[in-house]
């Protein structure tokens, strides 16, 4: 139906690498999390590295950034995801298994609708956003475009 | 209409009660069940529900009722909801916004989220405990609790029973918890708690538990929790 859909990028710095005792939480809700994803409004895509369900042997950022990748019909479906589920909590919980990062560490831009984008362009898009800060062609929740790169009011 | 104009609107009795059920209800409102439930005539009802619609206080939205459709389904029929939008008015002017988003975009980019939730609860335990004291000695410790339903009622949050769970119909923190998410979210989980400890409601925890739309906690009662 829509002609575009709104990919996302998104890193974390490890406290402690995932087979510590302290990340044993976290890691126990990836599977939950993950079939929320899979099971959500206006889900795409999600990026697997093709052995286990989840994207944490992908480390384009270093051993101890684990990142995930998404795709989502809408503004909307990637919201409703990210801060109105259960996916909330583990937001909320972060500082206990990640370090804050001085960079952004999210970035989400428009692809064509049933094209699914490389790693490598979505480090292109996180590299601009920190470069240049959101624009049209790469932007965070903070300040939304649409496909034709309008500034979108929330 | 600005702000004033809107608010104004309201003070019309009837007005008032009209506004006051459409705003509680989890469903679109016709002309008929809230000219029942603010007891005055359809017609009344009608232009008054309209004048709350002008006033950008209402949305009013066209549609045929559920499970009608096609030729001789009859005319769509017009349906009222609480409008999104917020209507602030502070006399002499006041701008609380600007420093609460400032000061969350602080607590962000220094990590202060754990400090934030303690004072949080520190706040809602105190905020309970004097709740707890104007509701005197109460016998429900679940959640039919009604000091607690008062309490939720009195900051806005607009309690009302899901099943086995309290869930919050309003969020008091929406736009800037639109803006900060997993902060304000935190905070105001954490306040939930405290208020909860402080009322003494032993039986009931919150938890976060975010629908769109809705508060991002749900009250549940201890017994059912596994």
């Amino acid at each position: 139906m829509t002609e575009h859909h709104l990919a996302q990028l998104n890193v974390a710095r490890l406290r402690e690498p995932l087979d510590a005792p302290s990340m044993a939480e976290f890691l126990a809700l990836f599977e939950p999390v993950n079939a929320l994803a899979d099971s959500a409004p206006g889900f795409v895509w999600r990026l697997t590295d093709g052995d286990a369900d989840d994207a944490t042997t992908i480390r384009p950022y270093g051993d101890d950034v684990i990142i995930n990748m998404s795709v989502w019909e809408s503004r909307e479906a990637l919201w409703n995801f990210t801060y109105r589920s259960g996916h909330l909590d583990v937001l909320r919980r972060r500082r206990e298994w990640f370090l804050r990062m001085a960079e952004p560490s999210i970035v989400m831009w428009w692809v064509p609708a049933g094209r699914i984008p490389s790693v490598e362009e979505a480090r292109d898009r996180l590299e601009r956003v920190r470069r240049e800060g959101p624009g049209p062609e790469a932007f965070t929740f903070r300040e939304v475009y649409d496909p034709a790169g309008v500034t979108v009011e929330i | 209409m600005d702000d004033v104009d809107a608010i104004a609107a309201l003070q019309d009795p009837v007005r008032r009660r009209l506004y006051d059920y459409v705003a509680a209800q989890d469903h679109e409102v016709g002309r008929a069940e809230a000219a029942d439930a603010a007891g005055v005539q359809r017609t009344l009802a009608a232009f008054h529900l309209d004048r709350l619609t002008e006033a950008g206080l209402l949305d009013a939205v066209f549609r045929r009722p559920a499970g009608r459709s096609g030729p001789g389904a009859g005319r769509p029929a017009k349906l009222y909801r609480r409008s999104a939008a917020e209507r602030v008015v502070s006399v002499p002017p006041r701008d609380y916004r600007v420093p609460a988003e400032l000061l969350a975009e602080v607590v962000e980019e220094a990590g202060g989220e754990e400090i934030l939730e303690r004072l949080a609860r520190r706040r809602g335990r105190s905020a309970g405990v004097a709740a707890a004291g104007e509701a005197g000695p109460r016998a429900d410790e679940g959640l039919e609790d009604e000091g607690m339903a008062a309490a939720l009622r009195a900051r806005g949050y607009e309690p009302y029973r899901d099943g086995t769970d309290l869930r919050l119909r309003n969020c008091p923190f929406h736009a800037l918890a639109v803006e900060f998410p997993p902060v304000v979210c935190g905070m105001n989980l954490a306040l939930l708690e405290g208020l909860i400890e402080g009322l003494g409601t032993t039986g009931v925890a919150a938890r976060m538990d975010p629908r769109p739309g809705e508060c991002c906690v749900v009250l549940v009662s201890k017994n059912n929790e596994s």
